[in-house]
């Protein structure tokens, strides 16, 4: 292969997996902060105790969660048919991504969120500051820095997750790794692929740390 | 005093965790410019009194009335008093990510959605009046312990509570530091202000309380104005509580 065609397939598997990974990153925060918000309400000292509510989302979390993301991929195969009509390509790796990101985001969101001082709350409340007062500007508020590194995290988890869709098919960086390297022995292409996938990681990760040390207001300076 | 109008009151409450009643069959009611001030050991239950004047703690028997209207277990009626009782804490409870205006600004701006210029202006005038004008733009963590709980009154009076509830607010800091905070709740006093304070400094209670209550295993053991109090305690626990913060001088063995 000429080095040219090389560099646009890499190019168009960067592309693809930057799709995959902010846009299912993304749906995971859509489901999964709100999911994590409502752990931490309705736990015992949370500012709202739901048992029943804390243990119905307990239990489908840890479930979700528990699923191996290659059998989850699989099972679902039907459903992502369904909502956006093929099982394979980069689109419909989004489906199962989004799904595995979800509960894992829906966990950190609740610890991020734990770590926010009961005397702070306590203090918003006997202003009169009501619940939902209290979780947007207090609980969400104080625990940015935490939430941003939650985050960093998530993306770089979905990162390994998308490249492991490539085995059936998933398209981006991990398809080209499993294409090239492991059905043609075309170890240069794999090697040169995962090399990019450990590059992209170290962005994630280091621009993540970068910004939540930014806005972190407790320490530094 | 009983002709100034009263303004909060709780009535026979009994508060319990558990088994145990931390507050058995309490009532005390607070008059609008008084100054009561709340002693007693540790643990006899000062605390819980002043989170359940500010509806911070449920109560098993007993009522909290609020300028004579009762206060409820409904969110509205607890929500309106929070606003009219102003809470200080012994650990501040700043808000570490916002800047010391923000953290005055927060309640009057979202609670009371009062208008921003307004309460900026108010909130500017109170820092200056404890001397933080210059750190309204600092962190919490920039801040001494003296200088953070003087923000946490501001915050307080920023709302316009109608009583403010003081929990032991100089048990954390630097005996240097103390002073600082005192001479604030002392000026707060001689304007008029009404305060329940709970505090374990005796030379500032007799200053400041117009009332004392002696609190002990969670009942109201005696209670007088700050001279009847700490100069003539009638019951034997208050000699001994009073006693625990005098030192006899000592005397050494080739003195005898
Ligand atoms: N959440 C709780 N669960 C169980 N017991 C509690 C709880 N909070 C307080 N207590 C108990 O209630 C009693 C009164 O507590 P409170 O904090 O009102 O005392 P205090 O007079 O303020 O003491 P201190 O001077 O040490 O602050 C204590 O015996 C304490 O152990
Ligand atoms: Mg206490």
């Amino acid at each position: 292969m000429e080095f040219k065609d090389m560099f646009k397939m890499l190019a168009d598997g960067t592309w693809d997996t930057l799709y995959m990974v902010l846009i299912s990153t993304l749906l995971g925060y859509v489901v999964g902060l709100p999911l994590g918000v409502l752990l931490t309400i309705t736990d015992v000292d949370g500012i709202s105790p739901n048992k029943v509510v804390y243990k119905i989302l307990d239990v489908i979390i840890n479930v979700t969660r528990s699923i191996p993301f290659l059998i989850l991929l699989i099972l679902i195969m039907p459903f992502t048919k369904l909502v956006v009509g093929k099982s394979y390509g980069t689109t419909a790796t989004i489906v199962p991504l989004t799904i595995a990101a979800a509960p894992l985001i829906a966990r950190m969101v609740e610890s991020s969120l734990k770590e926010v001082d009961k005397g702070v709350i306590e203090a918003a409340f006997s202003m009169g500051a009501s619940g939902f007062t209290i979780i947007r500007k207090v609980l969400v508020t104080e625990a940015r820095t935490s939430l941003l590194v939650g985050v960093t995290i998530a993306l770089g988890t979905i990162l390994g997750y998308s490249a492991m869709a490539g085995v059936i098919g998933g398209g981006g960086l991990g398809d080209i790794a499993i294409r090239y390297g492991y059905y043609r022995y075309e170890t240069g292409i794999m090697i040169v692929t995962v090399a990019v996938l450990v590059i992209l990681m170290q962005i994630l990760q280091w621009a993540g740390m970068l910004l939540s040390k930014k806005i972190d207001k407790r320490r530094g300076k | 005093m009983s002709k100034k109008e009263e303004i909060i009151r709780v009535d026979h409450i009994t508060k319990r965790y558990d088994e145990n009643a931390v507050l058995d069959d309490f009532s005390l009611s607070v008059h609008e410019g008084e100054v009561v001030v709340i002693v007693g050991p540790s643990g006899c239950g000062k605390s819980t009194i002043l989170r359940i004047m500010n509806g911070l703690e449920p109560i098993q028997k007993g009522e909290v009335t609020y300028r004579g209207e009762k206060v409820d277990g409904k969110l509205g009626s607890i929500t309106r008093i929070r606003e009219k009782v102003g809470m200080v804490f012994q650990s501040y409870e700043l808000f570490p990510h916002k800047t010391i205006l923000q953290n005055v600004m927060l309640a009057p701006l979202l609670v009371q959605k009062r208008d921003r210029k307004e309460v900026k202006e108010e909130a500017l005038q109170l820092l200056a009046r404890v001397g933080l004008s210059e750190k309204k733009n600092a962190y919490p963590r920039q801040l001494s312990g003296g200088q953070k709980q003087r923000v946490a009154i501001v915050r307080a009076l920023a709302m316009h509570p109608e009583v403010l509830l003081f929990d032991e607010v100089t048990a954390a800091l630097d005996p240097e530091m103390v002073r600082e905070v005192l001479d604030v709740l002392l000026s707060l006093a001689k304007e008029g202000k009404t305060m329940v304070i709970v505090t374990h400094e005796m030379s500032f209670a007799k200053a400041v309380a117009d009332r004392v209550i002696f609190l002990d295993g969670g009942h109201l053991e005696e209670e007088g104005t700050a001279s009847e109090f700490f100069d003539h305690p009638k019951t034997e626990r208050a000699k001994q509580f009073l006693h625990t913060f005098t030192y006899d001088k000592v005397e050494r063995e080739e003195e005898r």
